[in-house]
């Protein structure tokens, strides 16, 4: 018995079907819904130019002098704040996963209670701090008033650093559980201690699982820093408020808020992707995460780079 | 074989809750030898193992590791629980090989090997290097110091587990069933390199349903079943003239 070679060879069969053309699908809907978009747009474009909107006076604001200082404390408080919240998110997610029973209902209680009480209330209780101490520091060596000591600046940085502390832990512990008890096991086979596990062998390993939803705090946190404006932080919203109620120009000064919050926050989103990709680039394990007890929408935040072509599990 | 053994197992328990999951294991392994366990699933055996290498606390009964008594510090009439370091430190003189590798994922094959020597016994990255070259070329990878596990296959991750547990110089070598989680065509690959360790003289305990490797290689045979040791003595002893009808089952099972 013999087989043909190449299917050119095969008989003429009432199955076959590559000697007909293949219509693509049409997708009329598409079209249509497109159509559709695009003139509620440009009636929404039209209302705006010719509704009462100065846009010169936006155009004339949008570089102001106190505007762009606004904007650079905005994009300060977003580094400083981050930066504590990340800090004390770590700190925290490991006393919070230790076996001292006394580290853990510390770390417990932070997370309840920043967790548990709005923002603005944290804000508007460090702010009024001087209330409850008037003066603060060391006795003997260094003491001060604490309405010199908390300025706006330093209230919204404890209120958005602490509370955002809060959050970035429970993150930092979903990362740190989506990583395989194998792992841990296999540093302490070879004579690491609990804290040196984590350092070395753990945390650099959940940094695929944090770092998504880090990014997006990143952006969040943008846009939190409005709320010190009720306290005087000259952020960006503070100091366009500043202006209209100088000039009366609400809207257009919201517009020109809108717009650099718009800018700040694709220009962050940018970072993000790339730390994104850099971070999936440098895990080429297939060492595949237990994903076990992690919050499901941490979880469905990464996406698993595909396996490169050759690579055996 | 010298005189002081190496492990000492005495009148060993362990629970899970309501679980009696060893029920008193005792015995000893010297200097040199290498002794596998056998049994079914469930019957103990990695538990055991995992007790030597105190990944888990014994409930009662005492392991001796080099002399030295495991996870307890003598003080009169006392025992005084060791500190978190203390067991870390205890813990260098074995080696454990996972079933399932349990490589570093984000580190590549020469930075896994390298981990302990330079992070934990803090010794010269150079020097270590080094080492860890020819560790690799030991167990037939020296062209993979660069690879990372997902690059490697199952039987070439657990080779690199074995040079990693090697690099820590340990005096005792544990294995955890390190051929089950193979592809059947790779795992002589593992057990090879395995009998070049034991002929090279390092002390070994291996869990493992490779009965073959286990006659060939081995000093002594254990049979477990049921968090109890049924029997022990030479592979022939065991494997070939066992006693016990379960042993007897158990290896009819394996075999057929």
């Amino acid at each position: 018995m013999t087989f043909p070679a190449s299917s050119s060879s095969l008989p003429a069969s009432p199955f076959a079907v590559d000697h007909l053309k293949i219509v693509p699908r049409r997708f009329y809907g598409r079209w249509l819904s497109a159509a559709l978009i695009l003139l509620v747009f440009a009636f929404i474009i039209n209302a705006f130019v010719h509704g009462q909107i100065e846009w010169k006076i936006v155009a004339q604001f949008m570089t102001a002098k106190v505007i762009m200082h606004g904007l650079l404390n905005t994009i300060l408080m977003t580094i400083y704040a981050m930066t504590i919240g990340i800090l004390l998110g770590v700190i925290f997610a490991v006393m919070v996963m230790s076996p001292n029973p006394m580290l853990r209902a510390i770390a417990g209680f932070y997370i309840w209670f920043f967790r548990g009480t709005p923002l603005l209330l944290q804000m508007l209780l460090w702010f009024n701090l001087a209330l409850v101490f008037p003066m603060m520091g060391i006795p003997g060596v260094f003491e001060a008033r604490t309405v010199d000591l908390i300025t706006p600046f330093i209230a919204s940085l404890l209120g958005l650093g602490i509370g955002q502390g809060a959050y970035t832990a429970e993150v930092v512990r979903g990362g740190i559980l989506s990583v395989d008890n194998g792992q841990t096991e296999a540093a302490k086979a070879i004579g690491m201690t609990r804290l040196t596990a984590l350092r070395r062998i753990i945390l650099p390993q959940s940094m695929r699982v944090i770092i998504p939803p880090i990014g997006n705090e990143v952006i969040s946190m943008v846009k939190l820093t409005s709320v010190a404006s009720v306290i005087q932080f000259s952020e960006i919203l503070h100091n366009a408020q500043t202006i209209y109620f100088a000039n009366a120009r609400v809207i257009e000064l919201l517009i020109v808020a809108t717009v650099w919050y718009l800018a700040v926050v694709t220009v962050f989103s940018i970072g993000q992707h790339f730390l994104e990709k850099a971070f999936a680039r440098n895990q080429r394990s297939t060492n595949r995460p237990r994903v076990a007890r992690v919050n499901a929408a941490v979880v469905a935040a990464v996406a698993i780079p595909p396996a490169p072509d050759g690579v055996k599990s | 074989m010298s005189a002081a053994p190496m492990v000492v197992a005495h009148d060993v328990h362990k629970y899970y809750g309501a679980y009696h999951a060893l029920k008193g294991i005792s015995m000893e392994v010297a200097a040199g030898e290498v002794m596998c366990i056998v049994g079914p699933s469930g019957s103990g055996k990695s538990t055991f193992l995992r007790c030597i290498n105190q990944l888990e606390r014994t409930d009662s009964g005492a392991i001796w590791l080099g002399g030295e008594l495991c996870g307890y510090r003598r003080k009169g009439d006392e025992l005084r629980e060791l500190s978190d370091s203390d067991i870390a430190r205890q813990r260098l003189s074995s080696g454990m090989v996972f079933q399932r590798f349990n490589l570093f994922g984000h580190m590549t094959a020469l930075q896994n090997i390298m981990e302990g020597p330079v992070v934990v016994q803090k010794r010269k990255r150079a020097e270590v290097r080094d080492e860890a070259e020819a560790l690799l070329q030991r167990v037939g990878l020296a062209g993979k110091a660069g690879a990372y596990p997902g690059e490697l296959s199952g039987g070439q991750q657990q080779r690199v587990a074995i040079a990693r547990a090697l690099a820590m110089r340990p005096k005792l070598m544990l294995f955890d069933e390190p051929t089950s989680a193979l592809d059947p065509e790779l795992v002589g690959e593992v057990l090879s390199v395995m009998k070049d360790l034991a002929v090279s003289g390092m002390t070994m305990i291996v869990v493992t349903h490779e009965l073959g490797f286990a006659r060939e290689v081995s000093n002594r045979v254990v049979f477990m079943d049921q968090g109890q040791v049924l029997e022990c003595g030479t592979p022939a002893e065991v494997l070939t003239h066992p006693q016990h009808a379960r042993t007897r089952e158990f290896i009819a099972a394996i075999l057929s």
